[in-house]
């Protein structure tokens, strides 16, 4: 793999987050590079989606900071980390079950149409090429994920793996600089594991985006990403390329177990 | 046969009007969770508001041209009821974030009082009169082939053209922009919609805007049949059978059941009526809605429920 790795552009720093008495997170920090591909695990429990909720906004971290290109935010609501560039998808599907693939995608562009809502209801002017450039860019994605078929199906009567897709496709829609994936492989058998994993890879390569990847699956981790941050119990335990991870004796207790 | 049509457009009358506050309930139970128990005292508002404004308006600007001035009221009450939907926002909704349904649905009926009281003390309680200009005379159709014909108000027909215009915009603005595409999200999955950059609180007010312009409509064309009154506000109850049976989530639901339950009331009236001792329009609707709880839950149009475990 030869791409460009750049500067810093996501910087975690010391984050702690509680929920009552249970701490979800202590302390934690890493960065994020732009344009890699860069991955959190540990095994369940370990605090992988608090960590995603604290970058998308979700929750609120009692301690620490997250700068993103150089911009603080550490109490934010989603809709304005959304505003500022970064998208996700979701462990447990949330997609929009009563709209179209084609709906739901399109929804990701919500921020991006900026037309009069007059306009855009009875279709005219500036409004009406609007819809048709934004319509366009949906397409392109739908090409590139492969949905084409399903343009119009209502995303509740998809398989779940073409959700899933789906769900991705609404991410890319907002054209994001960073994409965090919540367990994208989760559930999925090996063919739609493969699928998605170029789909990621092409993502990155394609755009350029920055991903941050939960994953339970160790193969595909390792196989895909740049740098990867092992949690366990909420605490960092390692930090580093796939295989110096690897080899960590404190994550091979932790999170490899038996299985090298 | 002819009085067999004429009952029958007259349920369609009345069932329209259910549709209409039903459409209230329904788009806001979409887009946040909450059955809006306030629905039928936001009617009342609203439509005390526009009956007052037209009272006072030609006396403070001059105006004497009724259909401009009746316009004045009906846009003036659609911003006060736009500040209705901020100020429920703000100070109710804000703080209620993920709360149970039924916390929220307690804090509807609070709004409701709320609503009922603050109209009357600001508006009187009187019983007032809403004039659009529409046409009262009536006329007789398909006289060719009955004998005398079938007598229809013009009055009705026009209240049922705005309420199709309303309908018609209604899904425009759902189906065709952006905002559209937001609220129709945000009733699938509020942290899916907060995560491509919808915010909550916005669609809130815009929701509750779009019901209050509904109630607005439902109350103009009620207020310019009987008058506007308390009793509007109970308006509601009747409309609460509608959205059982139509599904709470479904629009086009709200609009079917409305007709069924306006045409279903009135035809039994009428031919059922005499043999029971009549009475059957009180309690007609509550029945049939009854009746759909047992056997689907969901109402015609409803998403089912299908908890996953």
């Amino acid at each position: 793999m030869n791409k460009k790795i750049g500067d810093v552009i996501l910087d975690v720093r010391n984050i702690s987050l509680n929920f009552g008495g249970v701490k979800a997170l202590t302390d934690i920090s890493f960065d994020v590079r732009e344009h890699e591909i860069r991955a959190i695990i540990g095994p369940n429990g370990a605090g992988k989606s608090s960590m995603l909720n604290c970058i998308n906004g979700v929750y609120a971290p009692q301690q620490g900071s997250i700068r993103f290109r150089g911009q603080t935010f550490t109490h934010m609501n989603s809709h304005q980390v959304a505003q500022m560039g970064v998208a996700r998808t979701f462990q447990n599907l949330a997609l929009f079950k009563g709209m179209s693939v084609l709906d739901n995608i399109m929804s990701g562009r919500n921020l991006k149409i900026k037309s009069n809502i007059l306009w855009q209801a009875l279709r005219i002017g500036p409004a009406e090429r609007e819809e048709m450039v934004h319509r366009q860019a949906v397409e392109h994605i739908i090409d590139f994920l492969e949905i084409q078929a399903y343009r119009k199906t209502p995303v509740g009567q998809l398989p779940y793996g073409l959700q899933k897709r789906v769900d991705l496709g609404r991410a890319l829609a907002m054209e994001p600089q960073v994409l965090l994936l919540d367990e994208p492989m989760a559930g999925m058998n090996v063919e739609e594991k493969q699928d998605m994993c170029r789909f990621v890879l092409d993502v990155n390569d394609e755009f350029g985006t920055t991903v941050v990847l939960i994953e339970h699956d160790m193969g595909v981790v390792m196989d895909i990403s740049d740098r990867v941050v092992v949690l366990d119990y909420g605490k960092k335990i390692g930090d580093g390329t796939p295989d110096a991870v690897r080899s960590h004796p404190d994550v091979i207790k932790a999170y490899l177990g038996t299985s090298h | 046969m002819a009085f067999f049509l004429e009952t029958l457009f007259g349920g369609l009358m009345a069932g329209m009007l259910y549709s209409l506050v039903g459409l209230g309930f329904v788009l806001i139970f979409k887009a946040s969770g909450v059955f809006n128990f306030a629905q039928g005292a936001m009617v009342l508002f609203a439509a005390l508001a526009m009956a007052r404004f037209a009272e006072w308006l030609p006396a403070l600007t001059g105006l004497h041209n009724g259909a401009l001035v009746a316009l004045l009221a009906f846009a003036l009450a659609a911003v006060l009821m736009g500040a209705v939907a901020w100020l429920v926002e703000r100070l109710v909704l804000r703080h209620l974030v993920n709360q149970e349904g039924a916390t929220l649905l307690m804090a509807t009926l609070g709004i409701a009082y709320f609503l009922e009281g603050l109209g009357q003390a600001l508006f009187g309680n009187d019983i007032y009169k809403i004039d659009i200009g529409m046409p009262k005379e009536p006329i007789f159709v398909l006289d060719s082939v009955f004998p005398g014909g079938v007598l229809i108000n013009k009055e009705d027909l026009y209240a049922a053209l705005i309420a199709a215009l309303l309908v018609a915009a209604l899904s425009l603005f759902f189906q065709k922009t952006s905002t559209g595409r937001a609220l129709r999200a945000v009733a699938d999955d509020h942290q899916a919609a907060q995560s491509i950059g919808i915010p909550l609180n916005r669609i809130w007010v815009i929701v509750w805007c779009v019901a209050g312009v509904v109630a607005l409509v439902a109350g103009m064309i009620w207020g310019s049949k009987l008058g506007v009154q308390f009793s509007l506000a109970t308006v509601a109850l009747r409309a609460l059978p509608v959205v059982i049976l139509g599904g709470l989530t479904s629009v086009p639901g709200a609009i079917l059941g409305g007709l069924i339950i306006g045409v279903g009331e009135k035809l039994s009236e009428v031919f059922l009526g005499p043999y029971v001792g009549g009475g059957i329009e009180i309690w007609f609707a509550y029945v049939l809605a009854l009746g759909f709880l047992l056997v689907r839950p969901q109402g015609l149009f409803g998403e089912k429920i299908i908890d996953r475990v």
